[in-house]
């Protein structure tokens, strides 16, 4: 199948849906592959680059959307500047395309597709389960953008965030509220952290509170008396109490007064962003402070924010991009890219270049918006459950637990001690004094082993059994003993035993030390 | 030479022995240790020729000189992989020597041993002549298995139990009638109890399969001290049943910490199926869907090496298979010279025989300090950034812990999967000795870098330096 990678044409995208890297993967799956001319430009790929991993550079659009059987994209198909209509009018029936479409905001996008008969996969409408990871395209921009996040704010925070002691004069670091501790959120915290911040965290879901701490921030908690969870369905956050709002907003307004950046990445899926900073508190804010709103798009965090621009209210600077994973073109289109080739790598399990939207897989059937003319778009709820696990852990803990032996009696222990003195006393009343004699010997010397042995290192068995093996060839005596005797089978016997257990002897003795030769610090 | 300087080197050669066991409790005193038994066995062996030999000395010398060149040969050039395989021949001599010397003793009659006396010594050398039977036939099995010459797979005869019972029935008849043929001959008896106990040896070490041959090899290890000891009985000989003792013991002792380092009841390995519960139900089916299976490759694999402050190596046989514990060492050499912390777990039945591994770690110059028994990592996992499992299976294999009704449940593991990530090398997706699938390949932070280890491991290394 040919799959087709057009230039992005909305405003400020600079990402792109393949770069040259992937393109080699890509081809393996069985794929040929085309794009638009100067479609990495913005990302820093050039033609040049694509040509050379055989990519074909198509230069006019409408022929490369027509003619491929696969249209990969980062943005959801809109009106083209060029063309004059909606690309989606170029396409025809049984063409795929695989980009971010939020079917939640577009359901005349749908219908359109579902009309036209194009089968149409939403990366966005990804699964989040384990096994999606790493096709989640969602976490992979989040993740760009909380780090951007803070690079926003370096650049419009006039002073270091980290502290340093200098001739002139010691210097705070500076204080970093993160609010919303989800991929961005985190990804926000780590890169905050590494440029020497102290960095807070807030979240309404306490299973966070863990991984922000492994990261070195403090967790923010709630003086609130009921515990509430904020857990929602798909690992996202859902909308809480008015009490718990209450209790939450008197955090954030002391907060506000005392740090110096905040960055919120607060999202419900399919709602408007809570507004969790209001103007007072901005207000409230040191001059010079910056807010960077991540949920800009979905109305923002922030009061105050304003979509796509950079205003400052109150001496704050308050940063309301929504696009910033293409502001880090580069390392998006590379992070896209790749989740765009782990989801055609389940779509084509024969690696044979043909796709098969097999609506039993839970990821592949939670990805596809439009399937041969239907629209399949909500699907099923995700099944998570982690609570279960927990449980079965417990069970299969249990069951190793072995029940609990019955106490012995406490005179039990005398019994084998008992037997073991009749036997040695019959023993003692009818055997010669001799045999009695090599028996203390025998006894005595097998508590010796037990003792010796329990103390040689773990590490040095294989030494102790190969020398082991020589001693006990002390057997030798035996026979040399034997080898003068007048008959001649049980003097050849005799040399037969000399002949191999010297073998015995010296071969265990040298493979001994020759092992323990090679032990060393 | 008077029996008083005999008896008297004989103590001190015993001491020696002791004391060369005693000195591998530490590697520093290890090879002192050694030197303490080399120097016992030759005032032990000095001492018997001058005391006792009045002729034949040219076949004396002869065998000592021409066993002992063999000996040394075999020494210097046995492989470190092949260990197990030399130190079962080495018992099987063992074995054969009690043989030897039991039949010796029992053609010359000693007529100055009369009544209850005789019956014991009729006792001690048909007992003698049996366990050095049994060592040396099922020795020679130990070898054959562990060399590939013959397969693995335990052999399960029906009704094996009976076979191995009515063994015991015909050993122990022909016991009581040796005790009163004994004085004239009973060379018929002892026929007869030889070639049974050589079946015996055959047939157990047969029957058992090729994961539980460390526990076959101390256990045979074992055999031939007792089979010395029973010659220092028959010749009343406290210097035989000194050694003996100690060497039976070491044996039983390392048979005991392999059997429980996989949780087996020693009668169950020896006798298979004796008192084991049927459970087929953990061995049954994937632990896992495979699209849960995250496969990397090796330059990826290196990165997370590199990324690293904490590294765990956990080797199995699997390494040693792949010739790969020299590529291994200079991985972590590399990675220790930039600061990140490599160390190694050992799991006690990691090899094929117990220590089998340090010894390996050892010969490619991995130093012993930081290397470490299962026991002493454990609980450092969680500090754990990346640790690397090689060609192991079973030895870190959580459904140890997590599934009551495996077939391994139990069993004591090395613990991976608390520390952040796992980079597991195997050729694939198979099984390991036990025949269980591993639910660590299937977990989140667990990822898997297949093919041949030290193809494997050389890639990374080139990433790495």
């Amino acid at each position: 199948m040919r799959i087709g990678v057009p230039k992005e044409n909305e405003e400020g995208e600079k990402r792109v849906a393949l770069t040259p890297d992937v393109a080699v993967k890509m081809q393996q799956l069985g794929f040929t592959l085309a794009i638009e001319s100067g479609a990495g430009a913005e990302a820093s790929y050039s033609d040049e680059e694509y040509a050379k991993v055989g990519v074909e550079i198509v230069n006019d659009p409408k022929e490369l959307w027509t003619s491929s059987d696969i249209i990969l994209k980062v943005r959801p198909p809109n009106a083209h500047p060029e063309l004059g209509i909606n690309s989606i009018e170029l396409m025809k029936k049984d063409q795929t395309i695989i980009s971010f479409l939020y079917p939640a905001m577009n359901p005349e996008m749908l219908q359109q597709m579902a009309e036209q008969g194009i089968n149409a996969l939403a990366m966005d409408s990804v699964p989040r389960i384990s096994r999606a990871q790493k096709m989640d395209a969602l976490s992979s921009m989040a993740n760009i953008a909380g780090y951007r996040a803070v690079v926003e704010a370096a650049q419009h925070f006039g002073r270091f965030f980290t502290g340093q002691i200098t001739a002139a004069g010691r210097i705070q670091p500076a204080k970093v509220l993160v609010i919303g501790a989800g991929v961005a959120g985190l990804a926000a915290i780590g890169a905050a952290k590494g440029m020497g911040a102290i960095v807070r965290a807030f979240d309404t879901r306490p299973e966070v509170k863990e991984q922000v701490e492994s990261m070195d921030a403090e967790f923010l908690m709630l003086d609130f008396p009921d515990a509430e969870d904020g857990s929602g369905a798909g690992g996202y956050a859902k909308t809480m109490s008015p009490e718990f709002i209450k209790a939450e907003m008197d955090l954030f307004a002391a907060q506000a007064a005392e740090v110096d950046i905040i960055i919120t990445t607060a999202l419900i899926p399919g709602k408007e962003a809570p507004e969790l900073i209001t103007e007072r508190m901005v207000a409230n804010m040191k001059p010079g402070s910056v807010i960077v709103d991540l949920a800009a798009e979905a109305g923002g965090n922030c009061k105050l924010t304003e979509a796509n621009k950079v205003v400052s209210k109150h001496g704050v600077t308050i940063i309301g991009y929504t696009n910033l994973p293409s502001r880090l073109a580069a390392q998006a289109s590379q992070l896209y890219s790749t989740n765009l080739l782990n989801l055609l790598t389940e779509l084509c399990p024969e690696k044979g270049g043909e796709i098969d939207i097999n609506m039993e897989d839970e990821v592949i059937r939670g990805a596809t918006v439009v399937k041969q003319g239907n629209i399949t778009w909500p699907p099923p709820a995700p099944r998570i459950s982690l609570a279960p696990k927990a449980d079965v852990g417990l069970k299969a803990k249990q069951a190793l637990e072995k029940p609990e032996a019955k106490p012995a009696h406490p005179l039990a222990f005398l019994i084998p001690l008992l037997l073991a003195g009749g036997a040695l006393f019959g023993l003692g009343s009818v055997a010669p004094p001799e045999f009695i004699g090599h028996l203390t010997v025998f006894v005595l010397s097998c508590f010796i082993g037990y003792m010796v042995i329990w103390g040689v290192s773990h590490s040095l068995h294989t030494p102790l059994m190969s020398v082991t093996n020589a001693i006990s060839s002390i057997i030798v005596i035996g026979a040399v003993i034997q080898i003068s005797s007048d008959n001649l089978v049980v003097s050849t016997l005799a040399g037969l035993a000399v002949f191999i257990t010297s073998i015995n002897i010296v071969g265990g003795f040298a493979v001994t030390q020759r092992m323990l030769r090679m032990f060393r610090k | 030479m008077n029996s008083g300087i005999i008896t008297a080197s004989y103590i001190a050669a015993s001491a020696l022995f002791i004391m060369a066991l005693g000195g591998l409790a530490h590697q520093e005193s290890a090879r002192r240790g050694n030197f303490y038994g080399m120097l016992g066995m030759g005032i032990a062996v000095v001492v018997t020729i001058i005391g006792f030999v009045e002729n034949n000395e040219f076949m004396l010398v002869g065998g000592i000189v021409v066993g002992g060149l063999i000996g040394y040969v075999l020494a210097k050039r046995v492989e470190m992989t092949q260990m197990p395989e030399l130190v079962a021949i080495l018992h099987s001599l063992v074995g054969l020597a009690a043989v030897f010397v039991g039949w010796a003793n029992a053609l010359e009659h000693d007529t100055s041993i009369v009544g209850i006396a005789l019956s014991i010594h009729a006792v001690e050398t048909y007992l003698g002549i049996l366990i050095g039977a049994l060592t040396f036939s099922g020795s020679i099995m130990a070898y054959l298995k562990l060399s590939g010459k013959v397969g693995g797979k335990p052999l399960q005869l029906p009704g094996r139990h009976l076979f191995n019972i009515a063994l015991g029935v015909i050993a122990f008849y022909f016991m009581l009638q040796y005790m009163d043929t004994a004085a004239t001959g009973g060379v018929l008896e002892l026929t007869i109890m030889t070639i049974v106990a050589l079946i015996f040896g055959i047939h157990m070490v047969a029957a058992i399969g090729g994961a539980d041959m460390p526990v076959v090899v101390s256990m045979l290890n074992s055999y031939s001290g007792w089979a010395a000891a029973a010659m220092g009985f028959m010749l009343g000989n406290d210097l035989l049943i000194v050694v003996g003792a100690l060497v039976g013991s070491s044996g039983a002792i390392l048979s005991y910490i392999m059997c429980k380092a996989m949780n087996r009841k020693f009668l169950n390995v020896i006798f298979g199926g004796i008192g084991q519960k049927k459970s087929t139900a953990g061995a049954a089916g994937p632990a896992g869907s495979a699209e849960d299976i995250r496969s990397v490759e090796s330059d990826e694999a290196a990165d997370m090496l590199l990324n690293a402050k904490e590294v765990m190596i956990l080797p199995g046989y699997g390494m040693a298979v792949a010739q790969a514990q020299h590529t291994v060492f200079e991985i972590t050499k590399k990675l220790r010279d930039k600061g990140i912390n490599v160390r190694f777990g050992i799991h006690p039945v990691a090899g094929r025989m117990p220590g089998h591994m340090n010894v390996l770690l050892a010969e490619a110059k991995v130093p012993y300090d930081i290397v470490y028994e299962m026991e002493e990592i454990n609980e450092d996992f969680p500090n754990v950034d990346v640790s690397i499992v090689i060609g192991a299976n079973d030895i870190v294999n959580p459904a140890a812990q997590e599934v009551p009704d495996s077939p391994i449940a139990g069993m004591p593991v090395l613990e991976p999967w608390n520390g952040k990530q796992t980079i597991v090398m195997k050729r694939s997706m198979g099984t390991g000795y036990a025949g269980v699938d591993n639910p660590l390949f299937y977990k989140e932070n667990t990822r898997m870098l297949f093919g041949d280890a030290k193809e494997r491991l050389d890639q990374i290394l080139k990433v790495i330096s």
